[in-house]
């Protein structure tokens, strides 16, 4: 009987192959036979690693000779809130040295919370020929003069996105640097950078793109300049207004009213620094054509909100500040049907006392009144079991539920109870729900719930949370998808990390800080895991060998690794060597 | 409904504990009575109170972990015992956190890696400044005590370990526990946990700098800066020292409270280099360490404006000063000779107030 594999020749499973494009399928058809995995990885375009350091450059070089695109993720995520040091790590040098040199037809870098340095930018714009998308989300380490030999030498890029980067800001010229014959831009993202850039170069290069579809501009941007650079961009999809703010002229706003109504495809809108409430019935005209509204650096009062956001019914993201306060959140349960994503900042999170009316019905509300709603994230003051049962009933569809109640450890305002139950009904009325983070006073109960109902849960953020140990192992015995664990100031210990560390090799990371981990069971982990890397972050009392055993870490973090133990630890970073 | 706690089950304990225990009863329920009274004043705090609801009633560890807690910390720091037959043939779902409110023997701040500090531990906040003195008397971790450490025991902690430095910005906080402590002076709204609420830095600075530009539109508005609720994060770099920090500059309203800070922060790094190895005292810079530190080296506070500019911290007035400055940077003395001779005459760098360079 002939063997029906060896009929098909390398060439046809190649060209099935290239219509998969899901990493985990990809990776799953490597995992089939040795001659899969060495088609597959040859036709491989495009890579995605969740952590920079769970593998090494030269093992991706190796392994995919022929990739297009790469992403890359550094720093865990709690870096966002500084409690990782500075010069942690999360270099992108390493890896763009070796893609230069190993991908010359490479085409689109995608970096989050990594560093980066000029030489590194100017690396990339002079090693690959068709290099066309760059995005770099919060990262941080350069400068526009990197921007501008990006600008300079790359002749066909499509997306530049600078997405909450800390960039540091030399000069506003490094946009004049794209040449005349430069018509390639789709996307520009230049909305962290801090100072102005040249509006004549802005609208050169507007000019000369006809394709643009995204431009999110920043703060620096005036509002009568925005109307020039409307003009000149017909297509945008997309747009990023500067400080939405200015005189108030009459002309202006009708100038202003005409630009977005020419922008015929327009569909998201961002930015709104400092909006007056006067500009905003510029938009309107256009916003039943809005999907996409991001409204969380508006410092708008309420009435204005509302009025905007109940105009838009066909919107699905809406990120806006509690200055929208319940009632508004109410009218947007009645306008906007298709609301898929909600996110709601805090305008005062410092403050003692809540400075609006913004409580746990708003909320409530709108997961009533919105059918499709699956992605939330939501600070509050205030919150009650049977407001989190209820949004659990009304949305089991919900996939990413992130709830911040502003102040640590605080109890179910009406019962004064632990928010157990409510946090249990999210876990166990959404099936699917595959981003956690919780917030408020609870116990190990809630993690008893989160073990048993959260199957798909896939990323969990844990803080002032929970009685002992029984917490963490409920987690990480029960969630079975877990990737991505992070705790801060729980009191989970050595016990239940060290009866669940094989779950941390099927978990990208687990990041615990001020908890009651021990330094010995940090260099036990170490010692038991080899392809763990237990690093322990060290505060000012001096390296962890002179420390005890029993001494309890500040802040520690684990990811699993095929790479061994990173090169480029700084001083404070311990790893277990040896014995 | 609190429990009571059974001192029966005690009876079989050693006697020079139960004596103690006696004796320290009235002082538990006096205190108990004002804390109390301290709670109903405040709705704000947000710790449990012990009550009967829907939770199921062998799940409950809250409320023996409240009352044995209390027992176990004041004044107890240190002094455990093992575990009775009692108390373990209560359910084993309560054995894990029944654990941690053994008492058990040993020298106050000496470390007991089983503990698990759990969150309720309020009642006693009178004597302790913050949680993290707290979480150390309970844990006798080395995360160091605070100056106002328990009463009875302060002679007795060892001095080896680190003060916690309270005022440290970085330093994590509970604002309830600071709260219930009388001795300290009323928590402003600046006494913040580091990186709570999670808000992205990017969205941080650029609340900040909506706040200004409201402060200044609105001249009738008095904004005491202590209300101020933005924050400016900069970097902080210190010659040698081994990583950097950041400071949030809206925490503080002059340059005093600023050049603490950055004392309290980079004091081990100073120290460091006088005797290496050794601890820093309890206080931060021991008396004969700061005399050692005056002679070995002197450090000048800089910073870089809008415009790129190394500047010398204390030139302008506060506010113009967290206007533009955009990093800092504490060079030594020998770097520093050219930029600030004022500085080298005065030992910039010390305790001493007279001798700060920083207004």
């Amino acid at each position: 009987m002939p063997r029906i594999a060896y009929a098909f020749p390398d060439e046809v499973l190649e060209h099935v192959f290239s219509f998969i494009h899901s990493d985990q399928d990809r990776n799953a058809i490597s995992l089939v036979c040795k001659s899969w995995y060495e088609i597959e990885r040859w036709c491989r375009r495009s890579i995605f690693v969740g952590n920079c350091y769970a593998v090494s450059p030269v093992m991706v070089v190796k392994r995919f000779p022929k990739l297009r695109s790469i992403s890359l993720k550094g720093k865990p995520h709690f870096a966002d809130f500084n409690l990782v040091p500075e010069d942690w790590g999360g270099y992108a040098c390493p890896w763009i040295e070796a893609m230069a040199s190993a991908y010359p037809w490479l085409e689109e870098i995608r970096l989050k919370r990594m560093v980066l340095t000029d030489e590194s930018l100017e690396l990339i714009s002079k090693s690959f020929k068709n290099f066309q998308v760059l995005v770099l989300s919060s990262c941080e380490g350069f400068s526009t003069d990197g921007l501008a030999a990006i600008a300079a030498n790359c002749r066909n890029l499509r997306e530049l996105d600078l997405r909450e980067s800390e960039v540091e800001d030399l000069s506003g010229h490094w946009l004049s640097q794209f040449p005349d014959s430069f018509t390639s831009l789709v996307s520009l993202n230049i909305s962290c950078l801090g100072s102005e850039v040249s509006t004549c170069a802005l609208e050169r290069l507007l000019a000369g793109c006809p394709n643009l579809q995204s431009l999110r501009l920043n703060r620096a941007v005036p509002l009568e300049k925005l109307v020039n650079l409307l003009g000149r961009s017909p297509n945008l999809v997309e747009l990023g207004t500067g400080a939405y703010t200015s005189e108030m002229q009459p002309d202006v706003f009708s100038d202003l009213s005409r630009a977005f109504v020419g922008c015929k495809q327009l569909k998201s809108l961002s930015g709104f620094w400092d909006a007056m409430p006067y500009y905003l019935p510029a938009v309107y005209p256009i916003s039943s054509r809005l999907t996409s509204l991001n409204l969380s650096y508006a410092t708008t009062e309420s009435p204005y909100l509302v009025k905007l956001v109940s105009e838009c019914r066909n919107l699905q993201r809406l990120w806006v500040m509690d200055y929208i306060e319940d009632s508004g959140l109410e009218a947007l349960a009645v306008s906007c049907k298709d609301l898929r994503e909600l996110r709601v900042f805090p305008s005062d999170p410092f403050g003692l006392e809540p400075n609006v009316a913004l409580t746990e019905r708003g909320l409530v509300s709108v997961s009533e009144g919105c059918p499709e709603l699956q992605s939330v994230l939501y600070f509050c003051r205030q919150m009650s079991n049977a407001a989190l049962v209820t949004i659990a009933r009304n949305r089991p569809n919900m996939t990413r539920f992130r709830l911040c109640i502003i102040e640590p450890r605080k109890p179910d305002y009406l019962t004064l109870q632990p928010l157990d139950a409510g946090f249990g009904a999210i876990v166990e009325h959404c099936k699917n729900l595959r981003r956690l983070s919780l917030s408020g006073l609870l116990t190990d109960r809630v993690f008893e719930y989160i073990g048993s109902y959260g199957k798909k849960l896939e990323m969990l953020s844990v803080a002032f949370a929970g009685d002992s140990d029984l917490g963490l192992h409920y987690v990480l015995s029960g969630c079975d998808n877990l990737r991505k664990l992070e705790v801060r100031d729980c009191p989970f210990g050595d016990k239940a990390l060290l009866a669940n560390a094989a779950k941390l090799e099927t978990m990208r990371s687990l990041w615990m800080s001020s908890c009651n981990v021990s330094f010995g069971a940090c260099k036990l982990l170490g010692q038991k895991m080899p392809r763990l890397n237990v690093e322990v972050i060290i505060d000012e009392r001096g390296p962890p060998d002179s420390m005890p055993e029993s001494c309890l870490v500040e802040k520690l973090y684990i990811y699993r690794t095929v790479a061994g133990p990173r090169m480029d630890m700084p001083g404070f970073v311990w790893r277990y060597t040896g014995p | 409904m609190i429990l009571v706690p059974n001192y029966a089950t005690y009876r079989k304990r050693d006697g020079f504990l139960i004596s103690l225990l006696l004796k320290k009863k009235k002082k538990f329920l006096c205190l108990v009575a004002s804390e109390r009274k301290r709670e109903r004043e405040r709705e704000r705090v947000g710790y449990r109170k012990v009550q009967e609801g829907s939770f199921s009633a062998s799940t409950k560890p809250s409320s023996f972990s409240v009352l044995f807690l209390t027992l176990l910390e004041h004044d107890y720091i240190g002094l455990a015992e093992k575990p009775s037959m009692e108390i373990s043939e209560k359910s084993s779902h309560l054995n894990l956190n029944l654990k941690e409110t053994e008492l058990r023997l040993g020298l106050p701040g000496s470390e007991s890696p089983e503990r698990k500090p759990t969150n309720l531990i309020s009642l006693f906040g009178k004597d302790l400044r913050n949680t993290n003195a707290l979480k150390n008397l309970v844990a006798g971790s080395k995360r160091g005590f605070s100056d106002d450490a328990v009463v009875d025991f302060e002679g007795k902690i060892n001095n080896t370990h680190k003060a916690s430095q309270s005022a440290k910005p970085k330093q994590d906080k509970k604002p309830e526990i600071s709260e219930t402590n009388d001795h300290v002076s009323p928590p402003s709204s600046k006494e913040q946990v580091v990186g709570w609420p999670p808000i992205r830095s990017f969205r941080r600075n650029t609340m900040a700098c909506s706040l200004i530009k409201n402060k200044d539109d609105d001249e009738e508005e008095e904004r005491k800066p202590s209300e101020a609720s933005g924050f400016l994060y900069v970097k902080v770099s210190m010659d040698g020292a081994p990583y950097l920090r950041k400071v949030d500059l809206r925490m503080y309203t002059n340059y005093m409270q600023l050049s603490s800070a950055l004392e309290q922060m980079f004091t081990c790094f100073t120290i460091g280099e006088c005797n290496s190895g050794g601890f820093p005292g309890k206080d931060g810079l021991s008396e004969s360490s700061l005399r050692d530190l005056l002679h070995v080296s002197v450090h000048v506070v800089t910073y870089e404006d809008k415009d790129g500019d190394w500047m010398l911290v204390g030139d302008v007035p506060w506010e113009m000063f967290t206007e533009s400055c955009r990093r800092l940077r504490i060079m030594k003395g020998s770097e520093a000779i050219g930029l600030a001779p004022r500085a080298m005459e005065k030992k910039g760098w010390s305790h001493n107030n007279n001798c700060r360079r920083i207004k």
